[in-house]
């Protein structure tokens, strides 16, 4: 089919399949996002972003564990290290980069965790209801009453720092929003005419809950985790400046200011570049999840 | 901070006020239990062992046993957990490995100083937020409303504490224009008898105005840094309640009338959001005592912060579970009472 068959075939008021209608419709939420500029701008970083982690061998132009003590320090502009080095004379420029792959790993993974957990607890309290409602609720609540940079602060302490556990320990005081919302969505699907037609079918609550309550849930969660993922980004970082994140000498972005920081007076450049990188990406994420909302969830637009 | 953006607040369903606040307590109660429970767990799923924390390496196996029953460790969890929470009801926290002293005593100490700094935070914050937000809804579109849209979006995304440095770098190392890290210069250290723990206020009810201006340089920067945070999240608060309360017919109607643009916004518009605004800011504080964590250690602000961290890095988990608690329960309070503030102030609530 050629370009304009296509289109029309996805613009169609009368699809003929499930999968027609189904592709219309992305198309559709496709052409409203594209015509917002800032989410396409920070889409395009992403995309950017998952290509610099993807060929990061590739790109980056040393490599980032090898130190060069002679070389230390070096400014930005120097020969062959286009954003200089830092104290042990290894390069900021393929830091970064392969930074990105361990940003993109705790970012991923807590997505991935977070609203699955959030999800489960809240379609559960949410169809069942009762007492199983208000007894994960109120756990909710607890969760949702702490602090969350100081009780994943107490749950690493408990843990032991390192990566995983810091994405355990972000994921920990990250769910409780997303039961929250899980559960309103549940509430109001639960109750509809659809859902008495398959449960008079035969189908149990657990058909029920993750064949046809979870898909309604997914496009609210979906925005909800873009626009965290920021928040995300930013807490890893902190774990990492604090030390109780990725260990040395692991490039990433937090532990890497954390470093510079010693010298921030002399050697600016040092935890300057890391910085703009965490906060590059964490606004690309904040202008997509934005955009998302505007496209999924029109309520919201503002 | 995004978070409690969406979330409403469950309504206890009884029309009564009596059982209301009886609910109220309740769940206040359960989530303060749940709170403890969880810190509770955290200390005992910890790595450190306790005993060996006390004892050192060396002791005998008696004096290890002596110190594993004194601590309560071979009673059942359930008991153990009941005997916690008597002692936190008792405001005892146990010793601080690292300060040998009452962790207690060393929170009511650092306390204040945290406490100075998210005020000032808030302050600035909310003098500057909330016009913005208001001038962003009114002029719909304008370039102020992109600014304001940018500003806060910048303010949602930049880390805390890499602005912070960026923050000393540059008005402490290339300008000069403000104090370093710390809450005074060392010369002017423990010149102030310490009354609210306070340094500005302690300068200023000592009348040592050397010293307020010296502290003043020195909190100007953290504050503005912690007050950035907050004004992104308030100004876009205020700014979506205008926009709603700005599409409402009495506005129109007021216009109609002839009223002055001023009187519209600020007299009618602008007092129907004081409620709301007032939960946003109550929100923001309780955000920024937490969100200080990392300012503080950035700025070696001896506040509340720091002092989880200095005590996480040497394994004294007296003092982090005894801060956590602390930092969760002012946390809880704050959440609870600007909830009780708003059903007390906004008639439709009742």
């Amino acid at each position: 089919m050629s370009g304009t068959a296509w289109r029309e075939w996805l613009l169609t008021d009368t699809p003929h399949s499930r999968m027609q209608a189904r592709a219309a419709a992305l198309y559709q939420g496709w052409l409203a996002f594209r015509s917002n500029t800032l989410a396409m701008f920070g889409l395009g970083i992403l995309v950017f972003l998952l290509a610099v982690a993807a060929f990061a061998p590739v790109i980056a132009p040393h490599d980032p564990y090898y130190q060069d003590l002679a070389n230390r320090l070096q400014p930005l502009g120097t020969e062959g290290h286009s954003l200089g080095t830092d104290s042990l004379g290894r390069d900021i420029l393929s830091r970064l980069i392969y930074g990105s792959r361990i940003t993109l790993y705790i970012v991923a993974l807590v997505a991935l965790i977070a609203p699955v957990a959030g999800l489960i607890v809240g379609t559960v309290a949410g169809y069942v209801g009762g007492w199983v409602d208000m007894v994960l609720m109120r756990i909710t609540d607890i969760f949702l009453a702490f602090p969350r940079l100081v009780l994943a602060l107490a749950f690493v302490a408990a843990l032991g720092a390192g990566i995983e556990n810091a994405v355990l320990a972000i994921s920990l005081t990250a769910w409780p929003p997303y039961a929250r919302i899980a559960r309103a969505e549940t509430l109001t699907i639960r109750n509809s005419d659809y859902i008495s037609a398959v449960r008079l079918q035969g189908a149990g609550p657990l058909r029920i809950i993750t064949k046809h309550i979870w898909p309604l849930c997914i496009s609210s969660l979906i925005v909800r985790v873009t626009l965290d993922m920021a928040g995300i980004i930013l807490a890893a970082a902190g774990l990492g400046f604090l030390g109780l994140g990725a260990q040395p000498p692991s490039p990433e972005w937090g532990a890497m200011i954390s470093e510079g920081r010693r010298f921030i007076l002399d050697h600016w450049w040092v935890a300057t570049m890391p910085g703009l990188a965490i906060f590059t990406v964490s606004l690309a994420f904040n202008l997509l999840g934005d955009g998302l909302r505007d496209v999924l969830d029109p309520k919201s637009e503002k | 901070m995004a978070d409690r953006k969406t979330e409403g607040r469950p309504r206890a369903l009884f029309p009564r006020w009596l059982l209301r606040s009886g609910v109220t307590v309740g769940s206040i109660a359960v989530t303060m239990l749940g709170l403890l429970f969880v810190t509770f767990m955290i200390g005992r799923v910890m790595p450190v062992d306790p005993v060996l924390a006390i004892v050192g390496d060396r002791a005998s196996a008696e004096v290890y046993q002596q110190v594993y029953e004194r601590l309560g460790l071979d009673r059942p969890l359930i008991v153990q957990f009941a005997i916690y929470l008597g002692d936190v009801v008792r405001g005892d926290f146990g010793m601080s490995i690292l300060t040998a002293r009452p962790v207690a005593e060393d929170i009511a100490r650092v306390f204040p100083a945290t406490l100075e700094l998210a005020t000032l935070g808030t302050v600035i914050g909310v003098a500057f937020g909330v016009p913005l937000g208001v001038v962003a809804a009114v002029r719909r579109g304008s370039w102020i409303d992109q600014i304001a849209r940018v500003v806060a979006l910048v303010g949602y995304s930049m880390p805390i504490f890499w602005l912070g440095l960026m923050g000393l770098l540059i008005f402490y190392g290339i300008l000069g224009w403000v104090g370093g890290p710390g809450r005074v210069s060392i010369f002017y250290a423990d010149m102030v008898p310490p009354v609210t723990g306070m340094i500005l206020v302690d300068s200023a009810l000592d009348g040592n105005w050397t010293v307020f201006r010296d502290a003043l340089s020195h909190i100007v920067l953290p504050a503005a840094l912690l007050g950035y945070y907050s004004l992104a999240y308030i100004s876009r608060m205020t700014r979506s309640f205008m926009l709603e309360q700005l599409s409402a017919e009495y506005v129109t109607t007021a216009r109609v009338k002839g009223m002055s643009e001023w009187a519209v916004i600020w007299g009618h518009a602008f007092r129907n959001i004081r409620v709301q605004l007032i939960t946003v800011v109550a929100l923001s504080y309780a955000g920024l005592l937490e969100g200080s964590v990392l300012t503080e250690i950035i700025f070696s602000w001896p506040g509340i912060g720091s002092y989880i961290t200095t005590a996480l890095l040497s394994a004294d988990m007296n003092a982090v579970l005894g801060g956590t608690v602390v930092v969760g329960l002012v946390f809880v309070l704050l959440n609870v009472a600007s909830d009780l503030l708003y059903k007390f102030l906004d008639p439709r609530a009742k």
